[in-house]
This record gives C-alpha cells, structure tokens and sequence, in this order.
C-alpha cells in the first residue's frame, strides 16, 4: 500500500511545491524589469561567436566543398584538400581545449558545424561529425592526462580519427562484438574484425571496443587507442547507397600490438568500454540529428526557389496550392526537428538529462530528412530526379540517418525505455 | 615634406556592416531606404582590405605593428568588428552612431571620422578600404578621406607590393586599359577591388581569440565630427520589373522580330 502511494504522494507535494515556486516567480517577474525576461532565450538564440562560427563554416561549406560535391560523390571518395580545409579551419577540434590544439568552443557550436557542413554536403559533415563528436570527445572526457596531451593535438591539426564498435555479427547487439584483447607482456594483442567504420580509409587513430574477458560478458569490453601503423588493415571500402564520398570500411585486425598504456583511461578502465560506448553515443546521436537537419534544410533551400522559378499552367508551381501546403509542411517539419536537435544540445550543455531528447531528435530528423528530400525531388519533377542539381543525392544521403549511431529501432526503444522509467508505478 | 616613413607601422581598415550580398533587397513600405530587417555581414570588398592588411602584417611582421579595423554604426557594427578580428586585426575601434543616424550615414562623415580617427588615435600609415560598399555603391570615401589627410592615394588596388625600407606601395589597378601600376608613398590611402585576394573565413580558434581582443568605443561626439547629412534622399524605388524576353528559333526569325518592333533602319 505503502509502495503504491509513495509515487502519487511525492507527485502531489511536487506539483504543489512547483505551482508555489511559480506563484513567487510570476509576481517576482511582474515587479521586475524586462532584463529577467531576456534570459529566457528561444531555441534560435545563439551566442556571438556561434553565430560568427555559422556565418563562418557555412562559407567554407559553400565555396570549398560545394564545388566538390558531385564528383567525390560520383568518385565515392573524399577529397584529402576538403580533409586539410576541416582541420585548418579549427573544424577538427571544435570542443578541444586551446591548450591542445583546438577551438574550445561548446557542444552546440559542433552542432552548428555539423548541420552547416550537411546543408552542402552530408558527406564531409559526418566526417567532422565522428572525429569531433565520438573520436575528440571520448579523449576529452575519458583520456587520461597523458593521452590528452599525445592525442588531441594530433587530432586537432591533423590526424584523422575513428569509432570501431560495429562488426559483422554484431550491429545493434552491439555488446556482442567478438573482438578480442589479450594481454602479451606490456602489450595488448587485438584479433578480430570491425564492419562498416566511417573515416576508416582516411583515418590515422582508431579507437577499437575489444573484449579483455569474454566471461565478464559486456563488462570485458575495453576501448583501445590504437593507431594506423600499429597494423589496422582495411579488408574492404564499401560501396554505398548515400554519403558516398565519406569511407565506410571493414577493417581486420590480425595481432595488432597496443602498447598498455593505449588503453583509453588507463588501467582503471579496462572493462569500461561499454559504458565508454553508450554514454559517447548517447550524446553523438545529437550531432547526427545535426547533420540530418543541415540535409534537410540543404534540400529545401535548393528546391523551392526553383518551384517559383518552374511555370506550368501559366504560373510558378510554386503557387499551387497543392504545392504550397507541401512545402509548408516540411518546412514545419524541418523547423520542429531544429528544436529537438538544439534543445537536446542545449541540455546537454547546461549538464540536464538528454538521453531521450537525443534519441528523439535523433529519431525524428532522420524521417525529416528523408522526407524533405523525397519531397524536394517530387517538386522539381524530372530535374529532381537527374543527378545534376544534385537533389537526388540529398534522398540518397538520407537514409542512413535512420541506420548509424543507432537504428530507428533503437531510438524508439530508447525512448520508450525512458518512458516506462517515468511512468511506471 | 612629408613624414619619413615610421620604422613600426600601423594600418587601419574601416569596415562597413552590410546587408548580406545574398540578400534580395527590397525597398521598405515608406519609400526612404531598404528593407533592414535582414541578415547582415560585413562588406565584402571591406572583407578583402582586412584579408590585404592581415596578410601584409603576416608578411612583414617585424615591421607592422597593428592593424586596426573600424566601424562606424550602430552597436550592431559590433558583431562585424568581431568578424574582423577573428579575421586577424589586433584591435578595433567602434565609432557609435545611433540607429536614426546610421542610416544617413554618408561617405563625407565617414572619411571625417576617418581623419579624426587617424589624427587622434594614430599614428596609421596606411588605410585600406574597400573601393565601395555595395549597399549604398558611392564608392567616394578612400577618395575623400585621401583628400581630407592630404596623403596619396591608390584606387581600386588588384595588387599590393608594399617595400616599408623604401617607404611606398607599388599597387596595380585593374583599368579599362589594361592593369596600370602606381608607386605611393606612405602614409596612404588604398582602396581594394574585387581581385585582390580571396578572403579567409574566420577559423574556430580565431573566432574565440576575437572575443579577448580589444575593442575601444567613441562617438563622432569624441572625435568632434558632426555627421550630419549634406544629402537628402527623396524617394527610393525598385527598378522597373523587366518585361520577358521572348526566345527565337533563328536568325530568320529574330530578323522577322526586330522588325516587327520597328528597331531596324532601313527596312
Ligand atoms: C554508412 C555507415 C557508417 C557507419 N559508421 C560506423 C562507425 O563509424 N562505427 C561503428 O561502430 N559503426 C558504424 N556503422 C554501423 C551502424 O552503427 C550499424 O549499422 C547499426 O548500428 C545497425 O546495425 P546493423 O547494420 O547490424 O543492423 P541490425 O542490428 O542487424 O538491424 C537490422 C534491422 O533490425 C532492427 N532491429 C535490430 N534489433 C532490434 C530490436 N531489438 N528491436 C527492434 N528492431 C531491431 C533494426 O532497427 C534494423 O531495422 C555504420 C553503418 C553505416 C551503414
């Protein structure tokens, strides 16, 4: 009885608690001056040097990779002066401390970066999405004083870096990797395989998720700073559907030898993988929220200037209103996944819980892209099939929003995980 | 004579924030000047003097001391400030005119705060502005400000050689002609052309540092320049909308057309 009560107890004390606090705030507000209300800032206020940082790679976006686009996707390649642009622009160490190289800037501003790079090309922004959000982060908040000092530099100037959890037989699953560790003297020896690894062509650092201890299940799964001449081998680049030019590879691993002190966080960390492994993608699904936004405003503001360009019927289809409501819905769309994504960044920034903020913007900007740029291709008719505006690709490029970092699937049962967390009694 | 030639040297660079080149501009209701209320960046040919000063600094650091940018207008000017020294100038300085004033703002009063600026926050030896500023497209005042400080002037610059023992600047000028090459001494005034150089964008490290780095505010008040217009705009309109072409299949036909509009002699 007890048990039962407890919940809806503690929800009544809080809910009269809070009617309280809001009570004392309205009348605080209304004897105060507008400088309280200021502080409440919507999801589009952005700090100077954000705003300086968007102005800024959204040019770089436009003029240096634009030109690019369609023949590294054509190509299925990257081009390495796009690479070497990304890193002299501090592109490549947005949230890395000054001290070792980077801009110092916060988690939001790697969002902008992100979501501009994609509005061009989602390709590159996914590039500078897993170096800067999965690779640079998991060295700023689990690297121990030493690893920092060796390896974000590097990464800030020049080196490109790697996520490797993923393996053929273990996607979702993503705790049944079979990659093994054993230790040999001071060395770790690493044997197995990782499927489908962004920047793994190009990449010269490689964080790897191996199991030191199969008995301990998921609790041997250790992440290993391991780089390229170490003896990572590329076993095969994939050929894909969308974001072409960004590698996809499976990598083999056949004894390679990490020295000891390559295990990310030290000693203390063996077995921390996994969590390593969740926490950074928890907030990396942010950033891919980020890229599928930047794809599907990319998308819209290609095609729809051109539906007022298009006469048929003697006025610009653009003025149909069978058009207009379509194009007024994904723009709604595009505007909502905007504040999902920028609000769970914000939490993130302002250290508040943003799991489930993340897998929903996450969840939901990947049906928007994918819709925008199924739209946009259908508004532009023929012209949005052929590949030479380069809408289709944007459709193409969609899809694997719905796939990496966490399928959709996953998202929702995130979501609804959290849910029942909430709910249940 | 003229001044030798400082052996430490300091360049300024106005900068003018500007309705942002991709904008459509679009006239206001009242008929009195532009739709404002739009995105802004900084002046593009004002983009490639900073790039021009930034550069020379970098190439003669033992001989350049600072590079100063400036902006006269409102507080918003701020943010293009802020754009230009992520850029790379050292410090910046905010002449404030209020919102009313900003828009009245004509090349005269800027190259007499520019004079100002000079004589009382110098010694500059060197002013780069871009050749005009593509909202309002006088492209007077490098010209007027030259004028004011009595200091030689170089126009529309496509190429800058500066030689800091001599104490000139070799600087190329796009004509008609062709490309004519003029030496001018220091101090100067030089104003930029489209071809130039091609400016940096901010990097992420610069735009932080830029937030640490000095920015001194005035008034035209401090500087004892009255800036108040000499010029009346009357009315601002859009361009007649131009009628649509029409496509011919031939040379028959548009021989055909053209005399049907009555445009060919003779016939
Ligand atoms: C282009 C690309 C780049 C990638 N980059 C990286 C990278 O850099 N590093 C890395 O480690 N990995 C990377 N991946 C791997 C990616 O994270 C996985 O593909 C993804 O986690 C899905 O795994 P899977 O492909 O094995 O699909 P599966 O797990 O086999 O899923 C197939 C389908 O089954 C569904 N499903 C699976 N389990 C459940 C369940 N419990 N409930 C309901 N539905 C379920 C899924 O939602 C999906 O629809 C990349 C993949 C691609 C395609």
């Amino acid at each position: 009885m007890l048990t039962t009560l407890a919940p809806i107890a503690v929800r009544a004390a809080r809910t009269s608690a809070s009617r309280q606090a809001l009570r004392s705030v309205s009348r605080f507000l209304s004897k105060s001056t507008v400088r309280h209300e200021a502080q409440l800032n919507s999801l589009s206020t952005f700090t100077d040097e954000e705003q300086m940082l968007r102005d800024s790679v959204r040019r770089f976006a436009q003029d240096v990779v634009g030109p690019k686009v369609r023949e590294m996707d054509e190509n299925e390649s990257m081009d390495p002066t796009i690479i070497k642009g990304l890193f002299e622009q501090g592109l490549m160490g947005i949230e890395t401390s000054p001290e070792f190289g980077g801009a110092g800037m916060g988690f939001t501003s790697a969002v902008i970066a992100i979501e501009e790079l994609a509005k061009v090309d989602p390709s590159v922004s996914v590039l500078c999405d897993v170096h800067n959000t999965l690779v640079n982060t998991i060295f700023r908040t689990r690297g121990t004083k030493a690893q920092q000092e060796k390896y974000l530099p590097l990464l800030s100037e020049g080196k490109l870096g790697s996520f490797c959890l993923s393996e053929p037989a273990s996607g979702s699953d993503a705790f049944a990797l079979q990659t093994k560790a054993v230790k040999n003297g001071n060395k770790w020896v690493i044997n197995g395989s990782k499927m489908w690894i962004t920047n793994s062509y190009e990449a010269e650092i490689f964080l790897v998720l191996a199991n030191v201890d199969f008995s301990k299940g998921y609790k041997g799964i250790t992440c290993f700073i391991v780089e390229k001449d170490m003896g990572v081998k590329i076993a095969k680049k994939e050929q894909k559907l969308g974001i072409r030019a960004s590698s996809t590879c499976t990598l083999a691993f056949d004894d390679v030898e990490v020295p000891e002190e390559n295990i990310m966080g030290g000693e203390a960390a063996i077995g921390q993988g996994y969590k390593i492994a969740i926490e950074i993608l928890n907030e990396g699904r942010i950033g891919i929220a980020g890229q599928m936004i930047g794809l599907a405003q990319g998308v819209f503001d290609k095609a729809v200037p051109y539906t007022y360009e298009r006469k048929q019927f003697g006025k610009p289809i653009g003025e149909f209103q069978g058009m207009q409501f379509q194009i007024a819905d994904v723009a709604t769309e595009i505007e909502a996944a905007r504040l999902l994504t920028y609000n769970a960044a914000r939490r993130k920034e302002e250290g508040k819980s943003f799991v489930k903020e993340a897998a929903m913007a996450k969840y939901f900007s990947s049906v928007v892209a994918q819709r925008a740029a199924g739209s946009a291709i259908e508004w532009c008719g023929g012209v949005g099939f052929t590949r030479e505006t380069g809408i289709e690709k944007y459709w193409r490029d969609s899809k694997i929003g719905a796939i990496y970092e966490g399928t959709s699937n996953i998202q929702l049962q995130t979501i609804a995980k959290l849910l029942q967390k909430e709910y249940e009694a | 004579m003229r001044p030798s030639p400082r052996s430490l040297i300091r360049i300024l660079v106005p900068v003018k924030r500007c309705v942002d080149y991709a904008v459509k501009i679009r006239v206001n209701a009242q008929q009195t000047g532009i739709d404002t209320n739009v995105k802004h960046s900084m002046n593009p040919f004002d983009e490639i003097a900073v790039e021009e000063a930034v550069r020379l600094r970098q190439k003669f650091t033992s001989k350049i001391e600072q590079v100063t940018a400036i902006s006269i207008g409102t507080a918003k000017s701020q943010e293009t400030l802020r754009t230009a020294l992520a850029m790379g100038a050292d410090t910046a300085l905010h002449v404030e005119v209020p919102e009313s004033g900003s828009e009245t703002l004509e090349p005269l009063s800027v190259a007499k705060v520019l004079r100002a600026v000079v004589a009382k926050k110098g010694p500059f030896d060197l002013v780069i502005l871009g050749k005009q500023a593509i909202d309002d497209d006088y492209g007077q005042t490098g010209q007027m400000l030259a004028g004011l400080l009595g200091w030689g002037q170089a126009t529309y610059a496509s190429g800058v050689e500066l030689d800091l023992d001599k104490g000139w600047a070799d600087v190329t000028r796009e004509v008609d002609e062709g490309s004519e090459l003029v030496r001018v001494r220091l101090p100067a005034v030089i104003t930029t052309d489209l071809r130039l150089n091609q400016p940096r964008y901010a990097s992420l490290p610069n735009i932080m540092k830029a937030k640490k780095k000095p920015l001194e505010k005035l008034t035209p008040q401090d500087l004892g320049v009255d800036i108040t217009p000499q010029l009346e705009i009357l009315k601002v309109e859009e361009p007649k909308k131009r009628v649509g072409g029409q496509k011919v299949k031939d040379v028959d036909e548009l021989v055909e057309k053209l005399k049907e509009a009555g445009v060919l002699p003779g016939v």
